[in-house]
């Protein structure tokens, strides 16, 4: 990389990161919503 | 004609349509982000001021154009939840606000690591970094404002009005490398006419911009429909919805 | 609750007339209680203080400093003194009688946010020439100081409108509306400073100071408007 090595990678590493952060916080997002709703169906079955 | 657009008020619409749309999304994302990595990294030449360095652009310039291109997304659909009282509109801006500043932040490292070796330094208090920070606080400002009411649609509705004060920051951004002398060079891509990098250079940029939209849309259907169970958890269509 | 101007209601009290009858009363109140005026202009001597204490610096460094010391001591304390410009009114239910009144919220902002400025900006603004001495500011800076900083707490005001109108109704605002209101006062720092700066070095501080005219101009058309709104949020 010329030199510049220490900083293209560690940028494209970041983005990588910032990249599967997203992925891994709205499917555990999604996740969540989903057991909330299922718990709220739940205990409106109950009534 | 218009139907498609009336249907997009609607919650269960709106999760099963999201959920079609992740799929596509990714795979193009795939691609585009696959050929744009290693066209920048391998093929495209070396720039001859900045050498090898400038392959930052690849991930700088989408990351920097994706956090404003996602403000503006909350600002609009704030507007539309707030002046014509769709929740849909709520839900969306929910949603994309921390998609956003996590962008954000990304565009801030990438382009302080590709400073240090250009300009010498790893900050600098110029006006596109610094307005780049202040969309980072106003993220983070939103954020911080939507669940600190009691009753989440005051909250929706005084988060979609701090994102609508907030946007007259993204022109500034976009066009404070002209309004103002400034460390940061100007605009490369969006020039009319020739833009001015060669296309084995262009290309790959081109591709890593659509292909980090793409992601943007999957992450944003993904997380819209974690809002949308939880703005709709007590509606009768949830029950099949979650089944599935 | 249909708030701001019912439809069809006919007011006998115009709206200017209006603004300086809610002027009136906002001065007044403020002045029976003197200390509630003075706390934020004696935490803006300290604040002022601590810098050259606490960086204990030549008085040529200081004079280096002085233009940001001095705009992020104002930014500081006005933001101090914002949390009571609707809260009060809020607590008592007087905000709402005033929203149902059929003047405009947005007539009743401006009203409330001109005589906060009154008793705290422009009280800012009395009180620098004193701390400009402190932080070693020439003399021949002060017409260029004054005038930013009169635009700069006004606009901060208006700034300050809007957050205060998002979080009346919250129990700890105090933090989530200096975090709304600081970023918005960025440029407003950048510039100010830049303006006190510029007149310390001789330079003409001109452009900066339009940039301070346009920007006060604009939040003073504008935030009314927005604070209004968000009134309306709150009290819907």
């Amino acid at each position: 990389m010329g030199g510049y090595a220490r900083f293209v990678w560690p940028c494209f590493g970041f983005a990588c990161t910032v990249l599967a952060w997203n992925l891994w916080s709205a499917r555990r997002f999604h996740a969540a919503a989903r057991q909330r709703a299922g718990r709220t169906l739940a205990m409106s079955d109950e009534n | 004609m218009w139907t498609w657009f009336y249907r997009l008020a609607s919650p269960p619409h709106v999760y099963r349509v999201a959920a079609t749309l992740i799929p596509w999304f990714l795979t193009a994302a795939a691609f585009a982000i696959g050929y744009g990595a290693i066209a920048g990294l391998v093929f495209a030449p070396p720039d001859y001021q900045q050498g090898d360095a400038f392959r930052i652009i690849y991930v700088h310039a989408p990351s920097g154009w994706i956090s404003m291109f996602a403000y503006s997304t909350m600002a609009v659909a704030g507007a539309i939840g707030l002046i014509w009282r769709i929740k849909m509109g709520h839900a969306v801006a929910a949603a994309v606000a921390p998609i956003g500043a996590s962008f954000t932040v990304l565009a801030l490292v990438t382009g302080s690591l590709w400073g240090r070796p250009m300009w010498g330094t790893y900050w600098a208090w110029d006006p596109r970094l610094t307005s780049e920070l202040i969309l980072l606080f106003l993220f983070a400002g939103v954020m911080s404002l939507r669940p600190a009411f009691e009753d989440s649609n005051r909250g929706d509705r005084a988060a979609a009005l701090l994102s609508i004060v907030g946007v007259v920051n993204v022109p500034i951004i976009h066009y404070s490398v002209l309004w103002w002398n400034s460390l940061h060079q100007g605009a490369t891509v969006a020039k009319l006419g020739k833009p001015s990098m060669p296309p084995s250079m262009l290309l790959p940029l081109l591709s890593m911009m659509l292909g980090f939209m793409c992601f943007f849309g999957a992450v944003l259907c993904m997380r819209l429909r974690g809002e949308v169970l939880n703005r709709e958890r007590q509606a009768t269509w949830v029950r099949e919805a979650i089944k599935s | 609750m249909n708030v701001g101007r019912p439809i069809g209601a006919e007011t006998s009290v115009g709206a200017r007339r209006a603004m300086m009858l809610i002027m009136h009363r906002e001065l007044c109140l403020s002045f029976r209680r003197p200390e509630q005026l003075l706390q934020p202009l004696v935490f803006f001597l300290i604040v002022t203080t601590l810098f050259p204490l606490g960086l204990s610096v030549q008085l040529s460094l200081l004079r280096d400093m002085a233009p940001g010391v001095l705009w992020v001591a104002a930014l500081l304390s006005s933001l101090l003194s914002l949390d009571s410009l609707f809260k009060n009114d809020a607590d008592d239910g007087t905000l709402e009688q005033l929203a149902l009144s059929g003047q405009s919220l947005a007539t009743i902002v401006i009203a409330k946010t001109l005589a906060h400025w009154l008793v705290s900006g422009a009280a800012l603004v009395l009180v620098s020439p004193v701390v400009a001495i402190g932080l070693n500011i020439p003399v021949s800076a002060f017409a260029t100081m004054l005038l930013g900083l009169a635009l700069g707490t006004l606009t901060l005001s208006w700034l300050g409108a809007i957050g205060a109108g998002l979080t009346v109704g919250l129990r700890r605002g105090n933090v989530l509306l200096s975090l709304i209101v600081l970023p918005l006062a960025m440029p407003l720092l950048i510039f100010g400073a830049g303006a006190t700066d510029r007149a310390i070095s001789g330079t003409s501080a001109a452009g900066a100071l339009y940039f301070l005219a346009s920007l006060c101009v604009f939040t003073s058309t504008l935030a009314p408007f927005a604070a209004a709104a968000a009134l309306r949020i709150a009290l819907d």
